[in-house]
């Protein structure tokens, strides 16, 4: 339907790669992505700022502020999609409820399948409170991706991969987002967890920075989630950081 | 009884937050649906609030105030509890529970420092590791209270992220619950965020409503003809609604922080002035642009200075059953000064947004009776706190 499947489909573990849009302005977050998309990620996880971004750590919240005081809007969001879809890999918008819900919920659904995207993560919205997402999503023909955590119940874990369709998110330590020193013990447990109630795939995030770590967490998950670290690739060295960081994390899943 | 099973009242409130706190929601729950049924935490939690708090706190018919307004002005002292505001009913249940939950440490968010120090209080009473976020801005504004927390205890930690205001103290305590999740309460200061916080809270301050009513019959026999209450978050508001929402006779009255005037733009009403959307856990109604970016908010008095409202009052808004105006901070400054001069009672400057819109509202409240209303106005805290503002806003030393 829209490839995000497909990302996951490829005989090892899928590299997502997350960068907010609009960072540090629009046609470089542009140019940022599609350097990301030509060093072999497979699929794009575009985050769309939001003032109160509860669980980020410091690196996306500082890029994110950043975004907004230049003024970034949905539409700009809208434009980086349809700018950087129809590569080859999917374009999946990352965002904190509200925006969607004041654009208006199927609004936001048919201006974003228009655009080329390929569906939703949505961090702060859980199934019990999704109904109208996920009747706007079946219209448009777009995948949503719900995150499972540590402290989910296995009755929360199925339910929760029920409603979802393309990945499963599993947020692999209790925290916000941020490049970290160690890999959570906690992650395969979850990841075993979520394998005995879905045969979706199962992408792991927060934490990881280098190809190294990546290979760690492929060796059990189905795709690996890289955020903070490439965010940071962008601000300290530009579009040429993220194209070298991007190398560096699929190299670790070739292996 | 509202809210239903899952925390909405009608389309608002609920749980728009990341997974990973769904589990100690649940958790928090559970103790406090068990813990409002058991005789023993309940009658610990009253104890407290008799011997400690100070409660039930008076009702006091303010005469010279009345005379003046040509209403019978009755108020609820609040401002006499200890630490000058109804905050410590809250603060006391949520750390008993805290302590129930077995869990040692409580972080709380606090925008000018009110809710810091009645929770670092809580703590210190109840042998509690506590944390405080608070703006940057806000720990420099508000030296005193920072002053006062750490005598109390508790570690303040200045919060640098978005506007280093209330609502970036509440996304950073939200972030720490995230994080410590296990050893850790997230001792919510008003009655919004996500489900149970709301039902919770109220439950906890609703006890101002009930010694009202309670009052109300005994010294006069009737009920009044309306409560009136600021409203930031709304806990003081919806404590003293709440005992009277089934009484059909009794209008329930909350004033919003209109800043410079809703028309402005500078303003903290998030119902008149704001829409409908989610923020920090809860639909509601906030403040936010045509992207859903929440917009800072503006008040001369910082416990209403919040982007959003609990909600339980979007929805007693939304049904008619509540109604909601804002006051303006010129409004609120004349009504502090009113109260000083004719009871000798300075009240916080939220309290003097209800009492403004009180002394508003008793015109036509007047000609719809046809006789002299009766009006209970929450005096939900005592303003020594704002001394620095009416010290400004007077200048009372130029």
């Amino acid at each position: 339907m829209s490839g995000v499947s497909d990302a996951f489909g490829k005989g090892r573990p899928a590299l997502v790669g997350y960068l907010p849009a609009g960072y540090p302005t629009v046609a470089m977050a542009q140019q940022a992505i599609l350097a990301m998309i030509e060093a072999g990620v497979d699929l794009v996880e575009l985050g769309l700022p939001y003032s109160d971004p509860v669980i980020d750590g410091p690196v996306i919240q500082r890029a994110t502020e950043q975004a907004l005081a230049g003024g970034v809007r949905i539409r700009d969001v809208f434009a980086t999609v349809s700018a950087t879809a129809g590569h080859g890999v999917p374009i999946m918008v990352m965002t904190y409820w509200n925006p969607v819900e004041r654009y208006g919920v199927n609004a936001f659904a048919r201006d974003l399948a228009a655009a080329g995207g390929a569906g939703l993560i949505t961090p702060d919205l859980i199934p019990d409170e999704a109904d109208e997402w996920l009747a706007a999503s079946d219209e448009h023909k777009l995948d949503r991706t719900f995150l499972v955590s540590p402290s989910s119940t296995d009755d929360r874990i199925a339910m929760t991969a029920a409603s979802t369709r393309g990945f499963l998110y599993a947020t692999a330590v209790m925290g916000v987002t941020g490049a970290r020193e160690h890999t959570s013990s906690a992650a395969p447990v979850l990841v075993a967890r979520a394998r005995a109630k879905t045969d979706l795939p199962i992408g792991v995030g927060l934490g990881v920075r280098n190809g190294a770590q990546a290979a760690e967490v492929g060796s059990y998950a189905d795709g690996v989630i890289v955020g903070s670290a490439l965010v940071s690739a962008l601000g300290e060295h530009g579009v040429d950081g993220v194209k070298r960081l991007t190398e560096e994390l699929r190299s670790g899943l070739l292996l | 009884m509202l809210p239903d099973d899952t925390g909405h009242f009608g389309p608002f409130g609920g749980r728009f937050v990341p997974e990973a706190l769904i589990s100690a929601l649940d958790e928090l729950d559970a103790h406090y649906r068990k813990a409002m049924t058991d005789p023993e935490f309940m009658g610990e939690f009253e104890g407290m609030l008799r011997d400690y708090a100070g409660t039930p706190s008076m009702l006091y018919e303010a005469k010279r105030l009345s005379a003046h307004a040509g209403a019978r002005i009755l108020l609820k002292r609040e401002d006499l509890n200890h630490t000058g505001a109804h905050k410590v009913r809250n603060v006391l249940g949520q750390a008993l529970l805290t302590k129930r939950m077995g869990k040692p440490r409580v972080i709380a968010e606090t925008g000018a420092g009110q809710h810091g120090v009645a929770s670092a209080t809580a703590c210190a009473y109840l042998d509690l590791e506590c944390v405080v976020y608070m703006g940057k801005v806000d720990t420099e504004r508000q030296a005193l209270n920072v002053a006062r927390m750490h005598m109390l205890g508790a570690t303040v930690v200045p919060v640098t992220t978005g506007s280093q205001t209330l609502k970036d103290a509440i996304n950073e305590a939200l972030r720490d619950w995230v994080t410590n999740v296990d050893n850790t309460h997230y001792l919510l200061g008003t009655a919004a965020g996500p489900h149970p916080f709301p039902a919770m809270v109220r439950d906890f301050v609703r006890g101002i409503g009930v010694e009202t009513r309670a009052q109300m019959l005994e010294r006069f026999g009737e009920l009044p003809d309306a409560v009136a209450a600021c409203v930031g978050g709304g806990s003081n508001a919806i404590g003293m609604f709440h005992a009277f929402i089934d009484d059909e006779s009794v209008r329930l009255l909350g004033y919003e922080a209109g800043g410079d005037g809703v028309e402005t733009g500078r303003h903290a009403a998030s119902i008149t002035g704001g829409a409908y959307g989610v923020l920090h856990g809860a639909r509601t109604y906030l403040l936010q642009d045509e992207d859903g970016q929440t917009v800072e908010s503006h008040s001369i008095s910082a416990g209403l200075d919040y982007p959003a409202v609990g909600p339980e009052h979007a929805y007693l808004h939304q049904t008619g059953r509540g109604t909601y105006e804002p006051v303006t901070d010129a409004e609120a400054m004349e009504a502090f000064a009113l109260l000083c001069k004719t009871e000798g009672i300075i009240p916080a400057i939220e309290s003097a947004h209800a009492l403004a819109g009180a002394l508003r509202s008793i015109p036509a409240l007047r000609a719809q009776l046809g006789r002299e209303p009766v009006v209970v106005v929450n005096l939900s805290g005592r303003g020594d706190k704002d001394m620095h503002t009416a010290i400004d806003y007077f200048g009372l030393f130029s």
